[in-house]
């Protein structure tokens, strides 16, 4: 989550040092329905220092990584920075791929054509509850990878495998698109488990847990190495 | 009977530019059944029939229209009231939970769940979800807890289980982020049940749908007064449920309608189009599109946002909307207790008081004017009491 602590594009370096393949960076919405506890007060904590979409781009622009940075928030946020204008500053502060919870497929068209002009992913989320023929065109619409909802969850932690394996075929029935699988995935043990049928992994609430619990630079390259270990 | 201006939205759940359906994908499968399951009820002889029995046998339906005479001669208005406060649970919101919990059990769910902020609602949710042996689980801001306590307890006397919610500004607008989280996780055999015309497609269209048996009773009752179509209808509006019920029944006549918001939560008067649970609508929002916090002396109209259908019509000028204070609310409140015999709920006394400030002004005199009384005011007397008292 940008900004929910003074140092956070540290963070974002050390999930690097750590072996991330790519970073998925939070920008705060006052809102974010399908956030668990974690990402709410990361969230609050971020907009109460001052956080914003500019603010957010102008301190990645100093951060040097050559892998994909992800934004993920709530569509309120592009709308009314103006979608075209939202999708250029993603890009020029280096995302190259966009994820907007609250936009399904059929509401997305705007937002795409934005993000086309601009060169910037739009990345779909396929869930438990998505029928097969729905997923399979979420699948081939979908740029970069599909978002595989693990659980009918909110995001944070869960102890059980949810529904990953079964979303994950069915993504895979219709597009060799890569499959990333995340919600409620908080351990190297589940992350391993993830792996063995996907092709990727995304942890979110259980690293911005640590950041929240005051963790240091190097706290978080562990934390992160301890996943890339696991799932290697 | 067709209503061409306040009519079905469009295959994406449109009123022009507002509405749609912005929700996680994991809630668009449910929000897309129950938009067949509506479509099919509502087309249902058999379920209309019995929708309407329940409102008649077990919620006091039809209730009067009333004629206003004392308050009428101070005001120089001729003023009716539709009485929603007399029905069951003391407002509208029954109409739209026996609407929403029959068709609940016709979709084969066995649970309800619903936002509230005044208590009007989850005690109406609670008391239908009784009625059919459901179970209920209402969200509520801390915020509001604290202030209708005995809402609380009521809905608790009723079965229910009521959740406080602590997060965000503890009121309406996070207890409906915390039922969309709930839904999300229960979706397989709980149905949300929303209590404004509000939300992703279809609760604000099939929310006023079950809300218009409001318009077209007071529509008859007035005609059967000798009134006919009145010059302007007058509802108090947060999400708007109770307004868009009575306007369905006039919005095809000449008939001036007239939404009261709460100045401390007007969307229409002070918002702009953004996007916010499941909806495109006008929005209370800061300079970087973070949602602001409404307040208002009503935690019926503590919301920042509105209905998709009112920005429609306040975009196309059909209706107009207007806000007042929180001191104008309470004299209104107390102008039509001691003139009509009728304490009003804090919510709809921002109606009254708009009449009250707008009579010889915006409603010109002789005008006729149905006000919809959209609740009552036992839930507000202790805290009425609390600010008349400090002001003595």
């Amino acid at each position: 989550m940008a900004g929910a602590t003074p140092d956070w594009t540290r963070h974002v370096e050390a999930a690097v040092l750590g072996g991330a393949d790519a970073i998925e960076i939070g920008l705060p919405f006052s809102d974010p329905m399908i956030d668990g506890a974690v990402i709410q007060e990361a969230s609050q904590r971020s907009l109460e220092r001052g956080t914003t979409l500019d603010s957010v781009c102008e301190e990645l622009e100093s951060l040097s990584t050559e892998i994909p940075l992800i934004a993920m928030t709530y569509y309120n946020l592009f709308l009314h920075y103006g979608l075209e204008r939202a999708a250029g500053r993603l890009r020029r502060a280096g995302f190259s791929g966009a994820i907007v919870p609250d936009l399904p497929l059929e509401e997305a068209g705007e937002w795409r054509q934005a993000c086309d002009a601009c060169d910037v992913a739009t990345i779909y989320l396929v869930a438990p509850s998505t029928p097969a023929a729905r997923a399979h065109e979420i699948a081939t619409r979908t740029q970069g990878f599909v978002y595989a909802a693990a659980r009918m969850a909110v995001t944070g932690a869960a102890s059980d495998e949810g529904d990953g394996p079964r979303v994950v075929a069915t993504v895979r029935q219709a597009s060799d698109v890569p499959v990333y699988v995340g919600i409620g995935i908080g351990t190297p043990q589940q992350a391993a488990r993830a792996a063995a049928y996907a092709d990727g992994v995304i942890v979110g609430s259980a690293l911005v847990k640590l950041v929240l619990d005051g963790a240091s630079t190097a706290e978080i390259e562990r934390f992160v190495g301890s996943f890339r270990t696991a799932i290697d | 009977m067709k209503n061409d201006v306040m009519g079905t939205p469009d295959e994406h759940g449109r009123f022009g530019d507002f509405g749609g359906r912005f929700v996680p994908e994991a809630l668009v499968p449910a929000c897309l059944e129950l938009e067949e399951a509506f479509r099919d009820a509502w087309s249902d002889p058999s379920f209309v029939a019995e929708y309407r029995l329940v409102l008649q046998q077990f919620a006091g339906r039809p209730t009067p229209v009333t004629p206003l005479p004392r308050l009428s001669e101070r005001l120089g208005l001729k003023l009716y009231a539709k009485r929603e406060d007399l029905a069951h649970t003391g407002s509208h919101k029954i109409n739209n939970v026996i609407g929403q919990t029959l068709l609940t059990q016709r979709m084969g769910k066995s649970r309800v769940i619903a936002e509230t902020g005044a208590g009007q609602h989850g005690v109406a949710t609670a008391t239908a979800a009784a009625r059919l042996g459901l179970s209920c689980t209402v969200f509520m801001g801390e915020v509001d807890t604290e202030r209708q306590e005995l809402n609380v307890f009521r809905m608790e006397l009723l079965g229910a289980q009521v959740v406080t919610v602590t997060s965000g500004s503890r009121t309406l607008k996070d207890a409906v982020n915390e039922a969309l989280r709930d839904w999300v996780t229960c979706v397989a055999d709980t149905h949300y049940c929303i209590g404004s015309v509000m939300g992703p497609h279809p609760f604000p269209w099939m929310v006023r749908e079950f809300q218009s048996i409001i318009g077209s009773e007071a529509s008859q009752q007035l005609n059967d007064l000798g009134v006919g179509v009145p010059d302007v209808v007058v509802a108090c509006v947060g999400g708007g449920s109770n307004a868009a019920g009575v306007f369905a029944g006039f919005a095809n006549e000449k008939t001036r309608l007239i939404g009261v918001e709460a100045a401390g939560g007007a969307a229409v008067r002070s918002g702009s189009p953004g996007v916010l649970h499941g909806m495109r609508s006008l929005l209370l929002q800061d300079e970087f599109g973070q949602i602001e916090e409404a307040h208002s002396i009503s935690a019926g109209l503590d919301y920042p946002g509105i209905g998709p259908e009112h920005a429609y019509l306040s975009g196309m000028h059909r209706a107009e909307y207007y806000a007042v204070a929180d001191d104008e609310v309470i004299g209104a409140l107390s102008l039509l207790s001691e003139t009509e015999g009728i304490i009003p709920a804090l919510e709809t006394a921002h109606a009254v008081a708009w009449i009250e400030r707008e009579a010889g002004g915006l409603l010109p005199h002789g005008s006729s004017v149905l006000l919809n009384l959209s609740g009552r005011g036992d839930k507000d007397v202790a805290q009425v009491r609390a600010i008349l008292k400090g002001q003595a």
